[in-house]
């Protein structure tokens, strides 16, 4: 019993934490393309429903609905395997963010985040570097050319964007000194001047445009690009497993936002917390509003993807790789030089010169 | 619990290790290894090496296994393609692997193993650990494998960029 | 925080790495796929990976762990280069059979 009520607050994280992820994914679509629309000067999707909200679940039942096709010469148990390691693999990496700061209920305290790994940052590592193999897999399990060139598209642009990303954090972790999501929120606590992105304006950057990259988003989306390959790796899929595809990018869009926010926007600290914390408002009201600043920090970044879609037209091939390997590699590394030079002046006393 | 964790652990990596092997399929045996590498950052949990358990994914599973992935693709390899080796070649192969695994066994059942220590540190796995030892005491190897890397990642750019020379 | 050599002996450990390593040996003798023969050294790479930790968690030292870290290194640039050189060789001789490879003019 004793066992279950110190899962139980995880549990619910989890199960509530799914519903989130499913419905902002959901929106998401929704968002995008009311966004697009008004971009673009027209109105976009506004019949079912009020303003069109109940677009997103009619083409979810449409998905549903449509004819499942499974090519002949496929692999069909790799076939069906591909989106879902995709799906998987976008709603795992959900558990080691912290959605918000201490909760008291019932006398007992926990903290609204399903699990605190010491190495959450690297654990979202593992789970990107492994949802690879959803594109790849799906891809060469359809039989054919224009899904393969498409997955070996995006799993390169995927690995290749990965290192750069890699490095930016890298310089982000010295910074911080720890893997774990927690404490690196924790650490931003105090004012819009202790969140990272002020420390690491550099690595930030570079850290946005590999999100992009890892999302396979516009200006990146060479995989899927109609006029060179059909469909990219989705070619070949229909019905509900083209959904998982398409809902697994909208989720990974919804969590590298959440990472971003996390890493180099305070998470769930919003200013004037301790102001609101003086004036004696309870502790669990403050951990709602910061959970609130969360969302609301994730909708803007959500935004901003949208945006940067419909404005900046698609990159070419040998383009998107030389600005991986050629310009964003050095300046993550010259990032990484930068900093570690600071923190050897700043901590000068540390290292006994 | 651990304990039939262990056991389990250990049979699927077995098996997904013949599978490896036995796989007609060369893009099947590269999915399998994909798996049996989860088996074994398995084990590292089991041994509360959780960091290497996470580097081990990144790197085997998110990097190398990608890379035999890509080749073997772009190869165009599948069953059809793949070369036989003659029946009495597997035979012998066979044989000689199984007779290396029978030896090692015999050999590692009779050593007397040395008592575990006696305090259970947990903290060892942890970052902050490996990295203090990382660059304290084995500071020279690090550098020296970065000179490594270095050098394979030229040798790499140089053969890959070499034209190929009458191409059908 | 229980170890798990408080329920399983060291030697299940020795013989479990035994058999891996044993499986990437077959696999090297009985495969003519250079590439598959790769992925068979990677197993017994493995293999002693996986005993190098349990043996630091053994002794509780954390210098297996260290060593681990270099094998992956050591590995991951040995696939780098290694399969640099297989796909040069698929491109002059269209196959990467082993056996096709042992003439030394390409």
């Amino acid at each position: 019993m004793d066992l279950l009520l110190n899962f139980l607050p995880a549990i619910i994280i989890i199960v509530v934490m799914f519903g989130i992820t499913m419905i902002a994914a959901l929106y998401s679509t929704y968002g995008e393309r009311k966004v697009a629309a008004y971009l673009q000067d027209r109105h976009g999707p506004n019949r079912a429903g009020p303003g069109g909200l109940l677009q997103p679940l009619a083409d979810g039942v449409k998905m549903f609905l449509k004819e499942e096709i499974i090519p002949v010469a496929s692999n069909k148990f790799l076939f069906i395997l591909g989106p879902s390691i995709a799906m998987t693999c976008a709603l795992m990496t959900g558990v080691v963010l912290p959605w918000g700061d201490k909760f008291t209920l019932f006398g007992r305290t926990f903290n609204l985040q399903a699990t605190d790994l010491n190495i959450g940052v690297l654990y979202v590592f593992a789970v990107v570097s492994v949802s690879v193999y959803g594109i790849m897999i799906g891809g060469w399990a359809s039989n054919n050319k224009w899904s393969l060139m498409g997955a070996i598209r995006a799993s390169s642009q995927i690995i290749s964007y990965e290192l750069s990303m890699g490095l930016s954090i890298i310089a982000l972790l010295m910074v911080t000194g720890t893997l774990s999501f927690r404490e690196i929120v924790l650490q931003q606590h105090g004012g819009i001047l202790h969140w990272n992105f002020i420390a690491q304006p550099l690595g930030f950057l570079i850290f946005l445009i590999c999100a992009f990259a890892e999302c396979n988003r516009a200006p990146f989306d060479l995989a899927e690009c109609e006029t060179e390959l059909v469909g990219g790796y989705h070619t070949e899929y229909s019905s509900m497993k083209l959904g998982f595809f398409l809902f697994a990018e909208y989720i990974n869009m919804f969590i590298s936002s959440a990472v971003m926010s996390a890493l180099f926007f305070g998470g769930f600290n919003f200013p004037g917390m301790d102001f609101l914390a003086e004036k004696g408002l309870d502790a669990n009201w403050i951990t709602l509003i910061g959970t609130a600043g969360y969302f609301l920090k994730i909708i803007f970044f959500i935004f901003f993807f949208m945006w940067v879609r419909w404005t900046i037209p698609r990159f070419r091939y040998d383009q998107l790789m030389n600005l991986g390997w050629k310009s964003l590699i050095p300046i993550a590394l010259l990032n990484l030089a930068i900093t570690a030079a600071v923190m050897v002046i700043r901590h000068s006393n540390n290292f006994g010169f | 619990m651990l304990q039939s964790l262990f056991y389990f652990l250990s049979f699927t990596s077995i098996f997904l290790a013949c599978m490896v092997v036995f796989a007609k399929n060369p893009v099947h045996s590269v999915l399998y290894l994909i798996l049996t590498f989860f088996t074994i950052a398995g084990h590292y949990l089991i041994l509360n090496a959780q960091f290497l358990a996470l580097v081990h994914v990144v790197v085997y599973a998110g990097a190398i296994m990608v890379l035999f992935l890509f080749v073997i693709m772009l190869l165009n390899l599948n069953a059809e393609t793949e070369p036989r080796q003659s029946m009495l070649m597997k035979f012998a192969g066979t044989i000689a692997g199984g007779c290396l695994m029978l030896v090692l066994i015999a050999v590692f059942s009779k050593a007397n193993a040395l008592p575990a220590a006696h305090e259970v540190n947990s903290q060892i796995g942890l970052i902050k650990n490996l990295g203090k030892i990382l660059y304290t005491d084995y500071i020279m190897p690090f550098e020296v494998a970065s000179i490594l890397f270095l050098i394979a990642m030229i040798g790499a750019v140089i053969l890959a960029k070499r034209e190929p020379k009458a191409a059908i | 925080m229980n170890s798990i050599f408080q329920t399983v002996p060291i030697q299940h450990y020795i013989i479990l790495s035994a058999i891996l390593f044993s499986i990437g040996v077959i696999g090297v003798l009985t495969r003519r796929n250079a590439i598959i023969i790769f992925m068979s050294v990677e197993i017994m790479l493995n293999s002693v990976n996986l005993l190098l930790a349990a043996f630091s968690t053994y002794h509780n030292d954390a210098a297996g762990q260290i060593f681990v870290f270099f094998i992956m290194a050591v590995a991951a640039a040995e696939v780098a280069v290694g399969l640099a050189i297989i796909v040069m060789i698929y491109r002059n001789i269209h196959t990467i059979d082993i056996n096709e490879l042992n003439k030394l003019k390409g």
